[in-house]
């Protein structure tokens, strides 16, 4: 047990380093998340009686395409390197390495978007309670989007054109994920309890740490039986 | 007569609707330097990825110590190293990193022990440079380090020679023997023209188009 | 048991009871389906509420009703695929597949026929709907992945990793829409509140769903004995079936 855990800090700490040697691949997220927002008041209106009852829901859209956007390097450059066979042929099980992968992987795109979240919140004119519970939701929310968009990682890896494929798989899968975000944002700006909705993330997140990492392990063994 | 460290059973392997390898049966035994040999693209790679456990398409049973291996697969991934043609080094991280994040889910190994291993593939000096500063060589080298501090049983080693010069491959070939002589034992392929003495050859690629059977 | 278990997996056997069955299937599908839908749109009475316009559901709900069931039938072929590796449980999840995504289409598209009178709007984001779209797009995601890997093994065991993904969310999926769709419009007209409906309204959908569950049998083992003599070309039963050039 204490030697899962040597090991699973160990992948993290590595993903860790690589990523922060490559600054360029950490700020594209948070890059593509500004534009998304911004195209919103561009796009359909600049007005306070539109961005703010709609503000939640932009900014989870915007989160949720950017997670998306950074899934394709979750695996693709371990694969490129055979890190990831390594990682295959390590003696823990599979699905804690895969998860600690993912939780590295919030840490370096989800965890910033939610830092960055209330300075495009006060943009899209939400109010400090919406904005408090718009940041708590993404916190709960976005280890889901990593946990469940490895599994789409894994299947897409080393194919051509994974990119629109990922998103066609995964899209449909962060459904629940987003309406519940949103939901909650509009329920707290009513006034209305959110405490509820919050556990259900709590579940989603606690049912995904659970599940995605298995599923994820045994589309990692297809993947690389391929190769 | 020892017992067999790894056996292969009846391994059927097809690509594509290709057989690479059928009915392939032999046993790995402790203390022996085995080659496979075959052309391109005779599923040389393959069957090394199956004997790692990386490609589980292949039918057919591996077994390990005479157990199935899926049955002790964690004794298994613990005592067998592979190196395969991308040999999991980072470019971004330096050679030391590398070989600390490659140990580490093996127990680890002193930096001490790990630099002493860079130093005897004649990277002393470029511990702390990132690899992607290296040459192809070089990064090879990195790879090869471990098995400088490596312990498992049994390694497989998939074209190691490449990109490595003279001296290198002929560093490289004394310490396989030393393996050997020591107990080890080594699975490989290669293309270089290997001296080693009582060398063990699986032989792929003779099979050519057959029927494909499906009975199921 | 087993035994018959693993004769079940032969391509071979496989193709030759599907031959004798899929007569069957075909003649008395149509048969009750189209008895089912006449009886629906042209005898049944109208619906006190709707009218003449609710008649749609023998094709919709049908329709409907077969595109989740397919998923679900999807999930437990990928559950063999995993397990056992039979090569015909991933025959019929790559023929089924697209049936599914047209059945789901075809749901979809009578569900706006039928919003139209209902709602006045060819389309309304009403819970069912909303989870009909998603589904078709769960099935075109397992259509894509099947195409775009080309070993067929690694094909056949990723696909199935997808779809038990798949079938794990949809519930959940179903049960965030429903919510969603009382967030925002709590006191519309819905399809899934479904009205007493007296039995001269039921029988016949009855009947249209079980048609149309033998017309998808039917479609699913011709697909299916396609796929099988795309993938056994080589093999001497499939030669020998070819000279004598029949189909049985």
């Amino acid at each position: 047990m204490g030697s899962d855990l040597s090991a699973m800090k160990a992948v993290m700490l590595r993903d860790i380093k690589t990523s922060l040697r490559q600054p360029q691949d950490l700020l594209n997220p948070l890059l593509f998340f500004i534009l998304v927002v911004m195209l919103f008041p561009l796009g359909v209106s600049p007005e306070v009686e539109f961005l703010q009852p709609a503000g939640g829901g932009i900014l989870w859209v915007a989160a949720l395409l950017s997670v998306l956007l950074s899934l394709d390097h979750l695996f693709r450059h371990d694969f490129d390197d055979g890190t990831l066979e390594q990682l295959m042929l390590q003696p823990q099980p599979l699905f804690l390495l895969v998860l600690a992968k993912s939780i590295a992987h919030w840490l370096l795109t989800g965890l910033p978007l939610v830092v960055l979240t209330p300075l495009l919140a006060v943009m899209v004119h939400l109010e400090g309670n919406s904005i408090g519970v718009l940041c708590l939701t993404l916190l709960i929310g976005t280890p889901v989007l990593s946990l469940i968009g490895a599994i789409g990682a894994a299947l897409t890896l080393g194919l051509r054109s994974a990119g629109v494929l990922l998103s066609l798989m995964i899209i449909p899968l962060y459904i629940p994920v987003l309406i519940f975000g949103t939901g909650t944002v509009m329920a707290a700006a009513e006034g209305a309890a959110v405490a509820g909705q919050l556990a259900l993330m709590g579940a989603f997140l606690a049912l995904a740490l659970t599940l995605a990492p298995f599923a994820a392990a045994a589309a990692l063994r297809i993947s690389l039986s391929n190769g | 007569m020892s017992e067999p460290l790894l056996q292969a059973v009846n391994l059927h392997c097809e690509r594509d609707h290709r057989t690479l390898f059928r009915d392939l049966s032999f046993s790995i035994l402790p203390a022996t330097l085995t080659r496979v040999e075959g052309p391109n693209g005779s599923g040389k790679t393959t069957l090394l990825r199956v004997l790692a456990g990386l490609n589980d398409n292949a039918d057919g049973q591996v077994l390990w110590h005479g157990e199935d291996r899926g049955a002790s697969r964690e004794s298994f991934l613990r005592n067998t190293l592979y190196i395969g043609h991308r040999p999991g080094i980072k470019a971004m991280l330096t050679p030391l990193e590398n070989l600390q994040a490659l140990t580490a889910g093996r127990g680890g190994c002193p930096d001490s022990a790990l630099r002493q291993a860079l130093a005897g593939t004649g990277l002393s000096g470029f511990e702390d440079i990132p690899c992607r500063r290296l040459s192809a060589g070089q990064q090879r080298r990195v790879a090869l380090a471990r098995l400088l501090v490596a312990d498992e049983p049994l390694w497989i080693l998939d074209e190691i020679f490449t990109a490595i010069d003279a001296q290198g491959v002929e560093a490289l070939e004394r310490l396989l023997v030393q393996r050997v002589a020591e107990g080890g034992s080594i699975i490989l392929t290669t293309h270089h023209d290997l001296r080693v003495p009582g060398m063990e050859r699986i032989r792929l690629g003779d099979s050519d188009h057959e029927e494909v059977s499906h009975g199921l | 048991m087993w035994q018959i278990f693993h004769k079940l997996g032969s391509p071979k056997w496989f193709y030759g009871i599907a031959s004798r069955l899929m007569p069957w299937l075909l003649w008395v599908g149509v048969a009750l389906f189209i008895a089912g839908v006449i009886w629906g749109l042209a005898f049944a009475p109208p619906e006190r509420l709707q009218g003449n316009s609710y008649r749609i559901i023998y094709i919709h709900v049908p329709a409907a009703f077969l595109a989740q069931s397919v998923y679900v039938m999807m999930a437990v072929a990928a559950v063999v695929t995993l397990v056992w590796r039979m090569k015909l449980a991933d025959v019929f999840v790559k023929s089924v597949a697209p049936i599914g995504a047209l059945l789901t289409f075809l749901a979809l598209f009578t569900g706006a026929v039928w919003g139209k009178p209902t709602w006045g709007t060819w389309w309304v984001w009403d819970a069912r709907l909303t989870s009909m779209l998603i589904l078709m797009l769960l099935y075109a995601g397992a259509i894509a992945l099947g195409r775009a890997i080309q070993d067929e093994k690694s094909s056949a065991r990723a696909v199935a990793v997808l779809v038990l993904v798949g079938v794990v969310n949809i519930p959940i999926i179903q049960y965030s829409v429903e919510w969603w769709n009382t967030l925002h419009q709590p006191s519309t007209f819905k399809l899934t509140e479904k009205p007493k409906m007296a039995s001269e309204m039921w029988v016949p959908l009855l009947m249209a769903i079980l048609g149309l569950y033998m017309l998808f049998g039917w479609l699913a083992c011709l697909r299916m004995q396609t796929e099988v003599l795309v993938r056994e070309g080589r093999t001497r039963w499939v030669k020998e079936l070819i000279q004598q050039g029949g189909t049985r």
